[in-house]
């Protein structure tokens, strides 16, 4: 972490509740959980209401597309903490690991649906060129995603578009994959608030 | 949908018009990525565009310009936001766009 406030300048209620997660999980404190609860007023806690509407809110994306979403999003921008993260947390929403990883390297397979797929390689398009146009939507349209659901994912669009510029502005340390599966489980069970 | 855009709105309006220890000019600026003066220019730009370029140089170059910790943790939060608000308003207006001239 580049600055030390994000690492260590919690104050003393906080720092006691991240030695009981590291004594329950036996795992380190991601930097992402040290990033909402610095100044929560700032940033952890508007930002935190954002991402659980996003994530949990009312949509019909499962939990499984909106993370698989959240790790191209974040494997456009090139963010390693995030896409270990949210792949993690996209195999234990569908039960099946093999299923992110083939999607992740290849979305040209039967094993996806078209709205998913279409709405996938639109958001990656937004990520990537910062922007999309009318036509890329009709597209998405054309393949049978509604209004809503593009409305819904980018929302999933815009919470890690921000989380991964700030995981990688402030140099998250990439942990090993039992942190990120332990995280993932949390994340399953009490979602991002 | 609502509810999304309310949320979206009070962080909005929290970084940038709530108190903080960057001035409120210099989140307004990093959130649109204008009008920086270097080195905090650069940092920001890059937090927009390439975020996974950002070096320990970039943030050293900032503190050693005379902000502290929590401005720079202000000013990057800021240019996060900024980037992905504007990606996400450009979407929904190509998504207005594409359902009236469908």
């Amino acid at each position: 972490m580049r600055l030390r406030i994000l690492d260590s300048g919690h104050g003393f209620g906080t720092k006691a509740l991240f030695a009981l997660i590291r004594t329950v999980s036996r795992q380190p404190v991601l930097d992402v959980i040290k990033l909402v609860k610095y100044r929560p007023d700032f940033y952890g806690g508007p930002m935190s209401a954002v991402t659980q509407e996003a994530m949990r809110g009312p949509s019909t994306w499962s939990v499984g597309d909106r993370e698989l979403m959240a790790a191209f999003i974040a494997k456009t921008n090139q963010c390693e903490f995030c896409t270990k993260a949210h792949s993690a947390v996209a195999q234990g929403a569908y039960g099946d690991g093999k299923k992110v990883s083939a999607l992740l390297s290849d979305l040209d397979t039967p094993a996806i649906e078209e709205p998913l797929r279409a709405t996938l390689l639109m958001l990656v398009k937004l990520t990537r060129e910062h922007t999309v146009n009318a036509d890329d939507m009709r597209a998405v349209l054309a393949a049978g995603a509604s209004r809503k659901q593009i409305e819904d994912a980018l929302a999933v669009c815009f919470s890690f578009n921000v989380i991964g510029r700030l995981a990688d502005a402030f140099g998250f340390f990439v942990p090993g994959p039992k942190a990120f599966e332990t995280g993932a489980k949390y994340l399953l069970a009490r979602g991002y608030r | 949908m609502w509810d999304i855009r309310q949320a979206r709105k009070a962080l909005t309006k929290r970084i940038l018009e709530g108190d903080g220890k960057a001035s409120p000019s210099e989140r307004r600026a990093a959130f649109n990525n204008s009008g920086l003066a270097e080195p905090l220019g650069t940092l920001v730009d890059k937090v927009a565009r390439h975020a996974y370029g950002v070096t320990d140089e970039d943030i050293a170059a900032a503190r050693m310009s005379g902000l502290s910790e929590d401005q720079v943790f202000e000013i990057v939060v800021c240019a996060a936001i900024g980037q992905a608000t504007r990606q996400y308003d450009t979407a929904l207006a190509a998504l207005e766009a594409a359902i009236e001239k469908a």
